[in-house]
This record gives structure tokens, sequence and C-alpha cells, in this order.
């Protein structure tokens, strides 16, 4: 094993000011300590200044019930429920559209990136052109403009656009849905143990190949194991099949699940938006990697979506993740933009708690809280993604 | 409570920090007087209680009130720097004496007056929350059962439509927008069936955004009671006499006929309530830390109650509102001043 660097052999430190060590230990100190006081300062002061002012502070109102309605929820409520319960909804369906978005983002982001090398000018200035575009409009613009264009162009509800069971509207998309019952709740299990299952069987099957250079199949066998799986919890549960239809009704659709036009335009911008940024994170990452990589792989006799799969995606990985780290980190925090088009995101349902309570400072802290927090998992993730397509130096 | 104190320092910054001193908020008067102007927070647009014109210069019901306010303390109604603010804006900025006064169409309730450390002044004009509909399509507000219904974020407006809807048993999906624009743009485009906010701010929109007014009606249905004021600081007893003495005395101008164009000869007057008013007789104004002639001086700007309610919203403006509620006592509404004496 080399060492990277060689490591200077460390004096034996005191804290003192005559040795380099004692006097970087001493400025830390200092530096810590003046931090933590102004944040004292600044705690003290403020509560301070509301106490004197009659303005009352605490999180004790998050417990009572918050008594508004949300236009859409993953979580159950009532009329009782909490103000905590309220910013879990808001918590969800910022998760939700976050989640989706980073899914086809990335789908498409990186379609796009590999697209800008394509052989067909069409394809490549269209890319290109795409790229431009997008990313350079700002993304507040971009939510309100699809969330006028969904609005404006969709037919009132009265006249909502009919294919078989499908609404579509101003006042959102509609279609069926199945009743979740037990058997749906097991189908989810199965999948999940189902991708599990696929994890252990790629490793198995890349460990046959690293030892006999014999493939086995990945995609159809892991395919297999999933749906298999998915089958089997569904008709352990009773095989239901009862399916929710959405009825006109006389203002909206009844049944069935929809997608609001708030959502749609949210999820529509923020994809559309991102994927432009990560288009070029794709591309410049692909770009890396030197020439002689596809020289040497097209040697081996590799196809050359084999040499992309094998031999150049692996190391544009390494330089693609910590960019799209940021860009993920990214679509989460902009989802705090949906207050401007009406989704009930958990900006907007702690804005509506602020003006009923008056706690501004109380409110906004939990939503810092959750923001940080999101962040912190999604970069913990990355990281730990990072690290495992790094390079394993032996 | 003290474990608090650590999560509440990343959010103190913000609002409260920048803040002047706790002990110069009870000379807010004194502020004023040094500053040469009165800051008054408004509506950032709503016709006939606060808007600007393409010059900058602000009108309607509620900037009436600061104009007013201004003649008593520094005898000029033109010395007022108005500051648009939200409804998320607004506590705060009084809160943190970004301004000296909150005239912005709020609605006063319990838990505002006694918990924000702010105090309502008293109702400027009576309101309850209606809604707007296309016309044709329902007759009343619980036949929205099922209706999406736009909302502006950050208003009593989104915990009345929820109360409603509980109470009459009905299904009814909000969808809340931060900025009034959206929530009204939302409802002219046909997202919602139905837009909801105040009585006042409705006939407000309809005059100003409808491409056709008449293609919407106003439900006559209200749904609750919104006593709109002014709010002030707490903790600066003498600030809150003046603006509570302003309110009363503009309303008792109206009953006693005192007008903008004859409050001059109005001073020669027999009638005793009137010399006591207009400071000839006696010096009301002395209890308030001002001069005798402070009310003489705020008709003279605005006019009476009255005269503001007609000039701004009333029958001949746009908005087209009744008196109704916002008549006199003695007139069969509900405005009623305690006696200036």
């Amino acid at each position: 094993m080399i060492e990277a660097r060689p490591v200077p052999k460390k004096k034996s430190r005191s804290i003192s000011w005559n040795s380099r060590e004692g006097r970087s230990v001493i400025y830390q100190v200092v530096a810590i300590a003046s931090i933590a006081g102004f944040l004292w300062l600044l705690v003290t002061n403020t509560l301070e200044n509301m106490r004197r002012r009659g303005i009352q502070s605490g999180y004790d109102f998050m417990s009572q019930p918050f008594g508004f309605d949300v236009s859409e929820t993953l979580i159950p409520y009532d009329v009782m429920s909490t103000y905590w319960t309220a910013f879990g909804i808001g918590l969800a369906n910022t998760l939700k559209v976050a989640i989706i978005g980073i899914v086809l983002a990335t789908l498409l982001g990186t379609l796009l990136g590999i697209g800008r090398f394509s052989t067909n000018f069409l394809v490549r200035k269209i890319c290109y052109v795409y790229v431009e575009i997008f990313r350079n409009i700002p993304v507040y613009l971009q939510l309100l403009i699809w969330y006028i264009i969904f609005t404006e162009t969709l037919p009132a509800f009265d006249d909502a656009w009919e294919i078989g069971n499908t609404f579509l509207s101003k006042g959102g998309f509609a279609f069926p849905w199945p009743v979740w019952k037990l058997g749906q709740s097991l189908a989810l299990i199965g999948v999940l143990l189902g991708l599990a299952g696929s994890y252990f069987y790629a490793r198995s099957a890349q460990r046959h190949f690293d030892k006999t250079g014999q493939r086995r199949p990945v995609l159809p066998v892991t395919l297999a194991i999933i749906i298999g799986l998915a089958v089997l919890g569904w008709l352990a549960g009773g095989a239901p099949s009862e399916w929710s239809l959405p009825e006109k009704g006389i203002f909206q659709v009844e049944g069935g699940t929809k997608f609001s036009p708030e959502f749609l335009s949210l999820l529509v911008g923020l994809v559309l938006y991102t994927a432009s940024f990560i288009a070029e994170i794709v591309r410049s990452g692909i770009a890396s990697v030197s020439l002689g990589q596809h020289e040497a792989a097209a040697s081996l006799g590799l196809t050359k979506s084999m040499a992309m799969r094998l031999v150049a995606l692996p190391q544009a990985l390494r330089v693609i993740i910590p960019p799209l780290t940021s860009q993920y980190l990214n679509l989460t925090k902009n989802s705090s933009l949906a207050v401007a088009i009406g989704y009930p995101d958990l900006v907007s349902i702690a804005n509506t708690s602020l003006n009923q309570t008056g706690r501004a400072i109380e409110a906004l802290s939990i939503v810092m809280a959750v923001y940080l927090t999101l962040s912190l998992i999604t970069a913990l993730l990355m990281n730990w993604f990072n690290a495992s397509s790094a390079i394993q130096e032996r | 409570m003290k474990s608090l104190n650590l999560s509440l320092a990343f959010a103190a910054a913000a609002a409260t920090m920048v803040s002047v001193p706790a002990h110069a908020a009870s000379k807010t008067v004194d502020a004023i007087k040094a500053r040469g102007e009165l800051v008054c927070g408004v509506n950032t647009g709503l016709a006939g209680f606060s808007q600007a014109d393409s010059s900058g210069n602000w009108s309607g019901l509620d900037v009436d009130f600061c104009k007013a306010v201004a003649a008593a303390v520094l005898s000029d109604a033109s010395k007022v720097k108005y500051v648009p603010l939200n409804a998320q804006q607004r506590f705060t900025a009084l809160q943190s004496g970004e301004v000296d006064i909150l005239s912005r169409n709020t609605t006063g309730t319990l838990s505002r007056d006694a918990s924000l450390g702010l105090h309502f002044v008293g109702t400027w004009f009576y309101d309850g929350q209606g809604f707007m509909v296309k016309k044709g399509k329902v007759k009343n507000a619980k036949q929205l059962n099922g209706a999406a219904v736009c909302v502006q974020s950050g208003t009593t407006t989104e915990k009345n439509l929820t109360d409603f809807a509980r109470a009459n048993k009905i299904k009814i999906t909000p969808v809340v927008f931060e900025k009034v624009e959206a929530a009204t743009g939302a409802y002219f485009s046909g997202r919602c069936q139905a837009y909801t906010t105040d009585a006042s701010g409705l006939a407000s929109t309809r005059s100003k955004e409808a491409k056709v007014p008449a293609d919407h009606e106003i439900l006559s249905d209200l749904i609750s009671k919104e006593p709109l004021g002014p709010m002030v600081r707490r903790g600066d007893d003498e600030w809150l006499a003046i603006n509570k003495w302003v309110l009363n005395g503009l309303i008792e101008a109206e009953e006693y006929g005192i007008k903008q164009g004859n409050v001059v000869e109005m001073k020669k007057s027999s009638d005793p309530q009137v010399g006591r008013m207009l400071g000839v007789t006696e010096d009301l104004g002395k209890h308030l830390g001002l001069d005798k002639e402070w009310l003489a001086r705020s008709i003279a700007a605005t006019g009476n109650y009255g005269e503001i309610f007609e000039r701004n919203v009333g029958p001949k403006t746009p908005l087209n509102l009744p008196r109704g509620k916002n008549n006199l006592w003695n007139n069969g509404g509900l405005m009623y001043a305690p006696p200036l004496r």
C-alpha cells in the first residue's frame, strides 16, 4: 500500500502560544466560543424582546386542533387533528412531489445528457436547445407558466375531456385507482422483498462473473423476482380486484384518484427545470471519460452500448454523483415555491399555521428544521452511493 | 421553556432582532415627530381600501385612516410613508416597529388582540366573508358542496371556510395561494368554482379584475363576522389612545355634521359638542398629548367617516358597496362612537 502523501511525524504538543499546534487549538476554541456566544445573544435578546412586547412564544400550539381544510392529503385527518398532523400532511405532500420529481428528473436528465453525444444532428441540437432554455428561465416563472397553461388551456370541469374512465379538466387529472385492501399492502411488501432479493441475486451474479467470466441473466431474473413476489402478496391478501372509478359530480370528480393541476404544474415545472441541470452534469461526466477508454473497450470487442454501460458510465458516475446530489437537494428545496401555485406543501401549511397562531418564529423554525433534515438525509444517502462507486484501490 | 431556547435560535434572527429596543416603543409619537413622517402598513393593493396609482399616490379607506392620524399628530396628512404588506408580513412588521400603524383590512379576533403583542384600535369597517361565483350555477353558499374554492393563505378566511363547511356538513376543497392575485387569477381562469374573501374584497376584485363584472355574482349569504380595523403595538397606551380617538372622532364628526368642507365655519357652531370636538370651547387634545386643533385637522384632511366611505367604496365608486352595517347607529348601522368629551 502506498500512502497518498507522506504524513509528517507529529511532535508532542502543548497548549501554548509557542507551538503552532497550540495556537491553532486556541484559535478554534475562541472561534467556537464566539459563535456560541453570538447565538446565545440572538436567542436571549429575541426572547426578551418578545416577552417585553407581550408576544406569546412556544410550541404548545402545535398540539391544538388546526381546524382548516387541506385540498390534497396522503394522511387521513379530521377536525380534531393537531397542528403536528397538519405539518405532517404538508411534509408528506412535499416528499410526494420531491421523490417523484427526483426519479423523473434523473431519467429525463440522463437521456438528455446522453443525447448530447448523439450522432444524429437533430437529436444533439434539440437536447442542447432544451438545456439552454430550461436552465436559464427562473424556476418560479416556469411554475407560474405551467400553472397558467394547465388552468387556461384545459376545459372547465363541465366540459372535461373524457377517455374511458379518466377525466382531464381544470379540476385535474382523475383516473381509476384500486381500492386499497390487505392484498395491495401485501403486494407492496412483496415488491420491497423482491427489491432486496434482486440486490442479493445481482451481487452473487457479479461474483460468479468475477470468478468464471460467465454472465448470468440479471434483468429478467430480478424482474421475475419482484413481480412474482408482488403477485404472491396480492394473492395471499385475497386477490382484491375492486377499483374505485371516477365519476362526474356537480363540481368535481368523485372517486378514483386525482392529480390536481397544482401538483401537476409543480411536478412538471420542477422536473423540466432540474432535468436541464442533470443533463449538463451527465454530459460533463461522460465527457470526462477519456477517449482512450472507449478505444480500449472497443479493442476488447465490446459493443458500443456495452462500452457505455460497462466502461464509460461507471467512470462517469464518480464525476456525476456529487453535483447530482446538489440537484436533488435543489429540487426538494425548490418545491417550497409550491405556495405560489396553490399546492399544499410544507411551506403552504406553515404559512397558514403562522397566520392562525401568529407564531412566526416557531412555524419558520419547524420548516427550517425539516428542510435541513431532508437535505442531510439526501446528502447522506448520496455520499454513501458515492463512496460505493468510488475507485476501489486494491 | 428553557430547552426551547436553542431551537428558537436559528429562526430568531429574522424578525425580532432588527427591531428597535423595546423601551423606545412607548415613545411612538416622539419617534414619528423626530422622523417627520408616520409609517403606515397597508394592503399591497385592494381597490377602495388601499391602492397606489401610477405615480405612487396611495388612496382608499384604510389609507385615509393613516392620513387622518398624520394630520392630527404631524399637522400634515401628506407626511405618511406607506409600506405595502401582505398577509404574512403584516403582524411581524408592526411587532418589530417597522410600521407605526397597521391599517390593512385586518379582522379583529381575540387571539390576535391578546397574543401578538398588538392592540386593535377599533372597527373601521364591518365586513363579512362571502363567495363570488359565476352567475347561474348556485343560488346560495350551501350549494357549493363538492366545489373547489380559491382562497388566499394567511387569512381568517381560510378557517371560516372550513368552519362553514363543517357546520353545514358539506365538502369544500380549498385551493390556497400565497398571493391574492394568484387566487383571483385561478378563480377567473375557471380552476375554482368560487372565490372567497371578505365581501368588500369580493366587490373590489370584481370591479377591478373581472373582464365582465356582471358575469360574476356575489352570493348574498355571509359566513362570518369580520370587523376590520387598524392595529398598533402594545406597550404605548398614549399612542393607542390617539388612534382610538381619531377613529371615534371621525365617526362622531359625521354624527354632528362636521364635514371636510364646513369644518372652519362649524367652529362658530352653537352646539356645545361641536365646540368641544373642534377645540373651540374645550381642549380635548391635551389629554392625548396633542394640541386642540387635532380633530379639526383630521376632518379637514379626509372628511368625516361618511365622506371617507362614500369617496372610496360607496355607491358612486366602482365597488358600489351599500352603507349597510357601516352606517351610523342612528341610521340603522353599527358605527357608534363613544362621546368626545
